[in-house]
């Protein structure tokens, strides 16, 4: 539509060469070409670091990065299945813990709260909260948890990851809720039912393929976060210990231990590892998409 | 949109049986405590920092924030070195990543064909799940590298002897790391964020008022210039603030390529540190006083993202609202 305007504008002034149209056409000209090689450039620095990712990765790639354990320094082969099941476990752990406070905060931003004096508090703090820097929360439950508990553990580091996670659930709940329209709540409440029941029959029902999106989404976003590990799970080169007490080892530290470490083999691994982490955590949000592309449409 | 109270839906029915009610009872009470917890993370970030910290900011007093000593040996900490370069590296992390975004913007908005719409949004949004220490290693490993052999090289037989040029773009060791790159590495993970926020701005606009300028013969640029910038300009500021936010405190990135040094320079090659990147590198083997100096830091640090996130969410809201 827009550049079928244009056209016409063309067309009633053929001559952009005109000396006062000049400097309007080359102006046009330039904004054109400069927004679009930036939006090129933008495309090409994710295909040169999934392409580098790719070369560096593959091959480093082995039956042994997912069998065998971290090799201590100095030591030849091993793998990093212990990082990769310690990150599963601290994800899981850290989305268990999120969900339901995220998900029962947003329900009181929507459906309870609205534009009460607290839910605007609660929203804008919930906002400072998606975008503080993540080691600042490595810090907190470092002194929370991790100082009084007498050593890194693993619970920490899975603490660390909810605090992340909860403020992009809350953000995404609340705007799905938002979007369910208030006629389906009274012809629940016009039925006698309570509010609880209202809300969780009809209008998580109604949102639900939205908050899931938003958890995945949170479960993509904390997958990969490296700073609060840093200070709460730390690293082990052994298995997780079953009570999740002591350090327990996760693929983002052993990138960043690794990756700048002189060892050849554990370069390696901390490539192979980029690649593993970075491929679920871009199919994660392409599925997050996928699936809120459906409801949309519905 | 209509209002459900709860007090109506429970008071109107009084044969609910107790246990529904209680259930009621229980989820409400559910809800609003989650949404404290929401509160209580932020002042316990606050509370912690604070604590921590106090202890190194009686001690060295204002002059925490002006010195530039960083000597874990004589237990002498000032927050100079770290703070300049966190200001520093955001401050080219906007340059460069301001106009790509605002670019990127304007061409999903404006001159984008719909078919491609949502294959380039998804691509730029992707960007911005990458997790940050990927920008790091390849930061590291593949920029960097790139960087020293094409343009610090090159660029210091140019500029070597001359005034200022000379100090600010001489590089005494070219290895590729230090504050520029950083920079860069910064502008490129903070373009995803604004790009989309500043497309969800320029969305909002009225078609009405580009086709009018349309209609009466505007070119594009004319339309972004005169119509579009003056109309988004301030929650575009707000945007821009939100990407200032993320870059002041980016950590794993900044530490892979910002090269970790404690003194200070006034070439942007040379290494130095940020906030972040000096907790990151620190905290673990830090005890007594330089604990208490990183978490010094670390407060510094949370009350300038505040300052800087707050002001962003109010410009991005007063236009929201409107």
């Amino acid at each position: 539509m827009d550049t079928a305007l244009y056209k016409n504008a063309e067309t009633a002034s053929p001559t952009p060469w005109g000396r006062v149209r000049r400097g309007r056409y080359i102006a046009d000209r330039a904004l054109k070409i400069i927004c679009t090689l930036f939006t090129l450039l933008g495309a090409f620095v994710l295909g040169w670091i999934l392409l580098m990712l790719l070369v560096e990765g593959i091959g480093g790639l082995s039956p042994a990065v997912f069998t065998e354990t971290t090799p201590g320094p100095g030591t030849q082969g091993g793998g990093i299945a212990n990082a990769i099941v310690g990150s599963l476990i601290l994800t899981l752990l850290g989305i268990v813990v999120a969900t339901p406070i995220g998900v029962l905060a947003g329900t009181y931003l929507a459906e309870y709260g609205k534009d009460s004096t607290l839910a605007t508090v609660i929203r804008f703090v919930n906002d400072i909260l998606l975008a503080a820097p993540s080691i600042l929360i490595g810090l907190f439950v470092y002194m929370l948890m991790v100082q009084p508990m007498g050593g890194y553990s693993g619970w920490a580091g899975g603490v660390a990851l909810a605090i992340i996670a909860v403020p992009v659930i809350v953000r995404s709940t609340e705007d799905m809720l938002r979007l369910v329209p208030g006629s389906l709540r009274e012809a629940g409440a016009a039925l006698g039912a309570p509010m609880s029941t209202v809300i969780v029959k009809i209008s998580w029902k109604a949102a639900r393929a939205g908050m899931v999106t938003g958890v995945i989404l949170a479960t993509a976003r904390i997958a990969g976060e490296t700073a609060p590990l840093l200070f709460t799970a730390l690293n082990n080169t052994f298995w997780f210990s079953p009570s999740l007490m002591g350090g327990v080892s996760n693929l983002p530290v052993t990138i960043y231990q690794f990756a700048l470490a002189p060892y050849q083999n554990w370069r390696e691994l901390a490539w192979a590892g980029a690649l593993i982490i970075t491929l679920s955590i871009l199919a994660l949000s392409i599925v997050a998409r996928l699936l809120f592309k459906k409801d949309k449409v519905r | 949109m209509a209002v459900v109270s709860g007090k109506i839906a429970v008071s109107s029915m009084p044969t609910v049986r107790r246990s529904s009610s209680t259930f009621d009872q229980g989820f409400r009470w559910a809800s609003y405590g989650s949404a404290l917890v929401v509160l209580a993370v932020l002042a316990g970030i606050i509370g912690t920092m604070v604590y921590g910290g106090w202890p190194a900011f009686r001690e060295f007093g204002f002059g925490f924030i002006t010195s530039s000593a960083w000597n874990v040996g004589q237990d002498q900490y000032g927050a100079w070195v770290a703070i300049s370069g966190t200001l520093t590296s955001a401050l080219i992390a906007l340059a460069i990543g301001v106009p790509v975004s605002i670019g990127i913007a304007v061409f999903l908005t404006q001159l984008c064909p719909p078919w491609l719409r949502r294959p380039v949004s998804t691509v730029i949004e992707l960007l911005a799940a990458v997790p940050s220490i990927i920008y790091g290693m390849w930061g590291l490993f593949v920029f960097a590298p790139l960087f020293a052999k094409y343009v610090q090289i090159p660029l210091n037989s140019i500029v070597e002897g001359m005034p200022i040029l000379g100090t600010v773009l001489y590089a005494r060791v070219p290895s590729g790391v230090g504050m520029l790159t950083a920079g860069i590495i910064l502008a490129i993970m903070i373009i995803p964020f604004i790009a989309s926020i500043t497309r969800d701005i320029l969305d909002q606009i009225p078609t009405v008022l580009r086709e009018s300028a349309y209609g009466i013969g505007c070119t594009t640029w004319e339309v972004v210039r005169y119509v579009l910038l003056p109309q988004a300009g301030v929650s575009i500021i707000g945007a821009v603030m939100l990407g200032l936010g993320r870059a002041l405190g980016e950590t794993m990135a900044v530490t892979f390529v910002i090269g970790n040094a404690n003194r200070l320079s006034l070439s942007l090659f040379d290494p130095s540190s940020t906030i972040a990147s000096r907790i990151a590198n620190e905290f673990n083997e830090a005890a007594g006083m330089q604990m208490n100096a990183l978490l010094a830091l670390g407060c510094i640090l949370f009350v300038v993202t505040f300052i800087v996130l707050a002001l962003a969410r109010l410009l991005i809201a007063r236009v929201k609202t409107r």
